[in-house]
């Protein structure tokens, strides 16, 4: 663990420009000519080469460090205000609810990509704001344990609600469309679709980058983030808010990716300490790091696509397990 | 002396109870006057000390702080005016002691500010004052219950406010903390803050407060000097139980239970 500030922001800066290295190297990585690298003097000589690169390599790769950087970021403010290590940023009804609208979408209304990604932003809206109005609710237990029950009933409610709309698609058709959303991928990423989420994902990430010191205030209790001059609710909500607007903006276009809002944080944590003014920036280069790497797997290792969800699940559970192990012996230290 | 805290006819109830706190309650604490508050459980102390603090609203009734309504007073103002150092305060994460009592700064920058080297300096010289500068960088998770509550104090002295409200600041202390933490107190009251606590000991109350709350089911039961209110008849009526002050070579003894049957 880092106690010196100025070995963290080193180490920061590190982080960002491994970044822009493994940015760099994604540009050439891929099947076409062949799977594996493409020579860079080819973009000046193949003009279907080039076209790759500008058309989809590229929105693809940045739309990638997109929903690594958001998820991370969501990640871990929420990880902060709900004053646990376990929180991931879907789990308020905002992932269940996204992959409720874009089943909806598919299966009643159109299953053309701009539909299903505006019905999966409102729906992941309208399940934090379900699980937000049921948690005012409830008359008993703090705040957050009012949002973290609230928040499980809501996710059980639209993944029950999924399964119904499964059963009514048409198998041949919508059902495969459904899975493959609920399973995450960057397949169909577009600059259109890229330049549609980036103003909310930037304001959202910006915004929760400014106040990175006060969020650690954020993770005492009411009582005592109130006593050292803050508004408590009305600051954790500016928050959630600001961190559900990233999520639910990339899942709109990824669908589901698990994990990476969970790890990116425990990770960054060990490195960092506990302190938000360094841990947010190095989760949130690390997640874009991770999530760039694991779609530049998922597009290269086999003809067909891999749903990047699957791979970042896989490689963060592995991960995850690896960090508990670890940690048993770090703490006998 | 000058009036520090002006409370007028509070009633408090919490939302969904429909028993009353605190019933009526008219209290003027002057300033430079350490104020202990007693009572049993459940006699409205935290709920007194939160009132002050601003984080409950009586339903009725006025407060005053140095003249002026609380509403009048901004977040961030009232921050710089009034700490507290609660009773106890869980963590989740495993901040330095440092870092810790940064948080202290937190009414003197705006919302997307970050602590400048000054802030950081003045941390550092709270946990000088409290005797953990040695400690800046160990995790608070790591540290013992006397620790972090003088941890909380150097919180409420990077905070720089004129009074410091404190919750049962004795109650996980074993002696030597306790004495090291009285003296603390002891000094920082000398030093011109204004000291606000409550607490279940009698001879706490003695040692460190110049006046003497004793509170009962919401109501003021005695009020006045320390030295004078607590004294054996109204420490029995308080309690229910009997408590005996026993007057020894200039310093008092609390004597209560088995020791008074023997």
């Amino acid at each position: 663990m880092i106690t010196h500030s100025r070995t963290a922001k080193v180490v920061i800066v590190s982080l960002g420009v491994l970044l822009l290295i493994v940015v760099g190297l994604s540009v050439f990585i891929g099947r076409y000519p062949q799977p594996g690298f493409m020579n860079p003097a080819l973009l000046k000589t193949d003009t279907l080469a080039y076209r790759l690169v500008t058309n989809l390599r590229l929105p693809r790769i940045f739309t990638a460090v997109l929903l690594g950087m958001a998820l991370s970021a969501a990640g871990t403010v929420l990880q902060v205000i709900f004053a646990n290590p376990l929180v991931e940023p879907g789990f308020l009804g905002v992932s269940q609810g996204a992959a409720f609208g874009a089943a909806f979408s598919i299966i009643y209304i159109s299953s053309a990509l701009w539909s299903v990604q505006l019905a999966a932003f409102i729906f992941a809206f309208l399940g934090m704001g379900f699980s937000y109005f049921v948690a005012r609710r409830v008359r008993f237990g703090g705040w957050v344990l009012r949002l973290i029950m609230a928040g499980i009933a809501i996710s059980a409610l639209f993944s029950s609600g999924v399964g119904i709309l499964k059963l009514v698609a048409d198998p041949l058709s919508q059902l495969p469309d459904i899975t493959f959303w609920m399973l995450g991928g960057l397949w169909s990423i577009t600059w259109q679709k890229l330049l549609s989420i980036l103003p909310m994902v930037g304001v959202g990430l910006v915004l929760l980058m400014l106040m990175r010191w006060r969020l650690n205030l954020l993770s005492l209790n009411d009582q005592s983030s109130f006593s050292l001059g803050l508004f408590p609710s009305r600051e954790r909500l500016l928050i959630l808010v600001a961190a559900v607007m990233v999520t639910a903006a990339v899942i709109s276009v990824a669908g589901i990716v698990g994990w990476i809002g969970l790890i990116m944080p425990q990770i960054a944590r060990r490195i960092f300490g506990a302190d938000t003014r360094y841990v947010l920036p190095g989760a949130t280069l690390l997640g874009g790091i991770f999530a760039l790497l694991c779609d530049d797997l998922a597009r290269t290792l086999f003809p067909g696509e891999l749903p990047l969800g699957i791979l970042t699940s896989l490689i963060g559970a592995i991960v995850f397990l690896f960090l508990l192990a670890r940690g048993q012996q770090g703490t006998r230290a | 002396m000058a009036a520090l805290l002006q409370l007028q006819d509070i009633c408090f109830t919490y939302s969904g109870s429909r028993q009353s706190v605190l019933d009526g309650l008219t209290l003027t604490i002057q300033e430079g006057q350490p104020l202990a508050i007693l009572g049993p459980n459940g006699s409205g102390k935290t709920t007194l000390l939160h009132l002050i603090l601003g984080w409950l609203k009586p339903n009725q009734g006025s407060l005053q702080l140095n003249g002026k309504r609380f509403g009048e007073y901004s977040r961030r103002e009232l921050g710089q005016l009034l700490a507290l150092v609660p009773q106890n305060e869980p963590v989740s994460f495993e901040f330095s002691a440092l870092d810790y009592v940064l948080f202290g700064r937190a009414p003197y920058l705006a919302p997307l500010e970050q602590p400048s080297a000054k802030d950081q300096s003045i941390a550092f010289a709270a946990l000088e004052k409290v005797g953990l500068s040695t400690l800046a960088k160990r995790s608070i998770t790591a540290m013992s219950g006397g620790e972090k509550q003088l941890l909380l104090i150097a919180r409420a002295l990077t905070q720089q406010s004129q009074t410091i409200l404190l919750d049962e600041p004795t109650s996980h202390l074993d002696l030597g903390n306790k004495a090291r933490l009285t003296n603390l107190l002891r000094e920082l009251a000398s030093e011109g803050h204004n000291l606000i606590f409550t607490t279940h000991e009698p001879d706490f109350a003695l040692a460190l407060s110049e006046r003497t709350l004793m509170m009962q089911k919401g109501q003021i039961l005695y009020d006045g000097q320390s030295s004078a209110v607590i004294n054996s008849e109204a420490l029995t009526h308080l309690y229910g139980s009997p408590v005996e002050v026993v007057a020894h070579e200039g310093r008092f003894l609390i004597r209560w239970d088995h020791q008074l049957s023997s």
